[in-house]
């Protein structure tokens, strides 16, 4: 009895675990449901709860009229994260290990940028691509997608960079190596972890802007998925299986990454948030 | 090596382009931004330049605008509710996820996959969950025996439906974070605790509540930021509408310069900046307090 119990405690847990979870996970399973369900049944009374009798054409539709927009997507999405790590990883290895003068001051400044929000920077961009002849550009669009990220990514590379031990960067040094060197073939290769986390949100942030997109990159002919979705939306569809297909494909990204490399999303989202 | 001067300077060389890309792509577009708020644009102006000068006038008629008033009024309570909910929420889940159990991993990895999702999917799936005639929600009201209600369509509901897809974005944040700050605090003292014989309850106001304070605090205050930026979900499922009912200034904002053919440019950019206003006041005074707790 003494060590049954509270291992039937445990179990109880888990029981109201999953019951919160599923409670949780609702609304994704909502949006598979529907996105498999038949036009005809979409506004049957009771909803269906299951897509029994269910079909595939939402997905279809999606193949046939999305392709080009997943594409623009994940081409914005990794130019934003080649831009974030090239920018972000120097820098946090310069105010991580090189202390220069005036790093505390850039390293405020860069968390003041995170509290700019983003309808802010969205005007800005727009009154500047304008002047400029740059607005429905793929390139723009990384451009402005990166500065959700860049911020973040230093705070993370810098975090993380600090705690490479000195002594190795200073064996490197006396081997003859020098800074850029070391940085390129020491840290760099020792913050691996780091770079994926950056890599991580940076993409999934780019992947997932309606704002920049919406107002930078809304005419041209390189438009991303969240676009796709709502022009779907605007149009006052109602072919709602459709537009569910195309948001379960727009998830797929971040469902795959959270799978594949949970404990760096983890990591993204606590640090900073929980330090010393 | 630090301290060596060369070393200082080479630091510079290192964050020269971070620091060029910080006064092309944050100083340059918020002085744009400043510049638009400052002047009388049309949108020809707007292209080709020349607008006149209009000092305050933008923030005059923006402030003295019939919207104004509810936007700063929805800006508050949608920001209050969803930092409330998602805190308490998210609190009380940390602290059950903070036993083990079987399966407790995998679980709360589940719950971050709402956080995850790109904000037009979540809010185009509340959309459909909340719709009047085939949302699902409004089928189990009338399973158990309620009517309907026009969540997104009706001025008394709109305000009410945004703040609850936005309170489900951000549980799993709030979950995550806090968890982590609870598994830092020290089992012994939760030990001595149990020896003293203190319950359930007083364990948790008089050690984890107390211990937990700083990590609440910076999650209190990122979720400040990041509510008060809060434009897709809002525009996705409701456009701010019907009639204000859910417009905050970041839609307002959006409305302005983007929502219609007419485009404002210059109070647009005013309504944006008085936002910024705010989230820089929430965040300074966050920072400050933080440093006078510190030294």
């Amino acid at each position: 009895m003494v060590t049954r119990g509270p291992a039937r405690a445990a179990w109880w847990r888990t029981g109201l675990g999953v019951v919160f979870t599923a409670l949780m996970l609702f609304p994704v399973y909502w949006m598979v449901n529907v996105s498999f369900t038949r036009e005809g049944d979409l506004r049957a009374d009771p909803p269906h709860l299951f897509p029994v009798d269910g079909t595939v054409d939402g997905y279809r539709v999606v193949l046939r009229e999305q392709l080009p927009y997943l594409g623009t997507s994940l081409l914005v999405g990794l130019g934003t994260v080649a831009l974030t790590v090239a920018l972000a990883a120097p820098a946090g290895y310069a105010l991580a290990k090189l202390r220069p003068v005036g790093g505390g001051a850039l390293s405020f400044v860069l968390l003041i940028a995170q509290m700019v929000p983003g309808i802010i920077m969205a005007m800005g961009f727009y009154a500047i691509y304008l002047r400029l002849g740059v607005l429905n550009s793929a390139a723009g669009l990384v451009l402005a997608d990166s500065t959700i990220a860049v911020p973040f990514g230093v705070l993370i590379f810098t975090a993380f960079m600090s705690g490479i031990p000195d002594e190795v960067l200073q064996a490197a040094l006396v081997d003859g190596a020098g800074r850029w060197r070391t940085f390129r073939s020491v840290v760099l290769p020792l913050s691996r972890g780091s770079i994926i986390t950056v890599s991580l949100f940076a993409f999934l942030w780019a992947w997932s802007d309606f704002l920049f997109a919406s107002t930078l990159d809304a005419g041209g002919a390189s438009r991303p998925i969240t676009l796709g979705i709502y022009r779907y939306i605007g149009n006052n569809n109602q072919e709602w299986n459709a537009i569910m297909a195309t948001a379960v494909v727009a998830s797929v990204p971040a469902t795959v990454l959270l799978i594949v490399a949970q404990r760096y999303v983890a990591a993204g989202v606590t640090a900073g948030a929980v330090k010393d | 090596m630090s301290s060596t001067r060369g070393g200082r300077w080479t630091a510079w060389a290192f964050l020269a382009p971070v620091t060029v890309y910080l006064l092309a792509c944050y100083a340059y577009p918020l002085y744009r931004n400043v510049e638009l708020s400052l002047r009388r644009y049309t949108v020809r102006s707007f292209v080709s330049g020349g607008a006149p000068f209009a000092g305050l006038d933008n923030y005059r008629d923006v402030v003295t605008h019939p919207t104004f008033g509810p936007a700063l009024a929805h800006t508050a309570v949608f920001t209050a509710v969803s930092l409330l909910c998602q805190f308490t929420l998210g609190l009380a889940l940390a602290v059950f996820f903070h036993r083990h159990f079987p399966l407790s991993r995998t679980l709360r990895a589940l719950f971050l996959v709402p956080w995850l999702l790109p904000l037009i999917v979540s809010a185009s799936t509340w959309s459909w969950l909340l719709n009047s005639e085939a949302g699902v929600v409004n089928a189990a009201l009338g399973a158990l025996g309620l009517d309907p209600v026009n969540w997104l369509t009706s001025p008394r509901w709109s305000l009410v439906s945004v703040i609850v897809a936005n309170i489900w974005i951000g549980i799993p944040f709030n979950l995550v974070v806090l968890h982590s700050g609870l598994q830092a605090i020290p089992t012994d003292v939760y030990e001595a605790a149990a020896l003293d014989g203190a319950s359930g309850s007083q364990r948790f106001w008089r050690i984890t509540f107390p211990l937990l304070r700083p990590v609440s605090a910076i999650t209190l205050l990122l979720g400040l930021i990041y509510t008060l930026k809060v434009f897709d979900i809002i525009w996705i499922m409701t456009r701010g509408g019907p009639t204000d009912s859910s417009t905050t200034f970041a839609t307002w904002s959006y409305r302005l310069g983007f929502g219609s053919l007419l485009p404002e440019f210059g109070p647009g950019a005013a309504v944006g900046n008085l936002l910024i206003v705010v989230a820089l006041i929430g965040g300074l005074s966050y920072v400050r307090a933080q440093r006078r707790q510190r030294w």
